[in-house]
């Protein structure tokens, strides 16, 4: 229980974050990604802000046995850089440079009911669900070459 | 659009605030493309924290909509089309690419992952790349 109220309270907090500043405007996030047009910097202290905050307890939690009000810490642990992870950046930045939006403030949004946002976000869930309905149709498809080589 | 500083530093300060809360009491990262990769595909125990996360998200949104209402209704120029196009794109990219900024760009660079940093370094990229075709070649949204 404890868990899930930190987890809503976190969800305000970041929504209302990324309303003052500035990140729910794509002509902001556009202004900021125009680097060679009418460049708009302000972005990046965004981003500036939230790493100044957040490295403290990032390198923290490096050291400590565990989470406050958890059992462990659910990390991401693969270190190795290959070809997927700079595809799958790409296509993101090429479509958040497109329409301004990423996926925290598209779903903020959602509440102002644009058309934008809502077409954004209804397409962004198709591209979730195509890459797992795609995933797991490669890792079906490795198992069975796995089982008839064996 | 105006040099606007302050309110970025706050605005991204709270969103560090939000994303250390997760860390240091339930040892989660805060990545939305992630979160909301667990709901679109559950597994079992990874649903119910993340859809109450969203729901937090949106209550924010209402919060926002009520106080600051110009946070939520700046009017997109992008044609729908166009929109459609960029979501599929954020949603197949972020799950392919493990992240998205608030992944990668906040909680993974904070952590000095050097796949964080990489991913960062690309979807910056490629996102100035996708503006400057849409903003000047293809004639501009704004």
């Amino acid at each position: 229980m404890k868990q899930k109220v930190v987890a809503f309270v976190a969800g305000v907090v970041f929504a209302v974050g990324l309303g003052i500043s500035g990140m729910t405007n794509p002509a902001k996030v556009i202004g900021f990604l125009d680097v060679t047009g009418a460049w708009d910097p302000s972005l990046a202290l965004v981003m500036a802000g939230a790493i100044g905050v957040h490295l403290v307890f990032a390198q923290w939690s490096k050291k400590a046995e565990r989470p406050l009000w958890a059992d462990a810490f659910v990390l991401p642990k693969r270190a190795d850089v290959d070809g997927r992870l700079f595809a799958g950046a790409a296509l993101f930045g090429l479509g958040w440079g497109t329409a301004g939006y990423c996926p925290g403030p598209a779903l903020v949004s959602l509440v102002g009911l644009t058309t934008g946002a809502l077409a954004f976000c209804a397409a962004m869930v198709a591209g979730i669900a195509a890459f797992h309905a795609f995933a797991g149709a490669r890792r079906e498809r490795a198992n069975e070459s796995a089982s008839t080589t064996i | 659009m105006a040099f606007t500083p302050v309110s970025a530093l706050i605005g991204g300060a709270l969103i560090g605030a939000s994303a250390s809360m997760m860390l240091a009491l339930n040892g989660r990262i805060t990545g939305i493309s992630g979160i909301l990769g667990g709901i679109v595909r559950p597994q079992r125990g990874e649903v119910s924290w993340r859809a109450t996360f969203l729901a937090g998200l949106l209550v924010g949104g209402v919060l926002l909509a009520l106080a600051y209402p110009s946070a939520l209704h700046a009017p997109s120029a992008t044609p729908v089309a166009l929109t459609v196009l960029a979501g599929l794109l954020v949603g197949f990219g972020t799950q392919l690419g493990g992240g998205c900024t608030s992944g990668h760009g906040v909680c993974g660079i904070s952590r000095f992952s050097t796949r964080s940093i990489l991913a960062t370094m690309t979807f910056m990229a490629t996102g100035a790349l996708a503006t400057f075709v849409v903003q000047h070649v293809l004639g501009g949204t704004s």
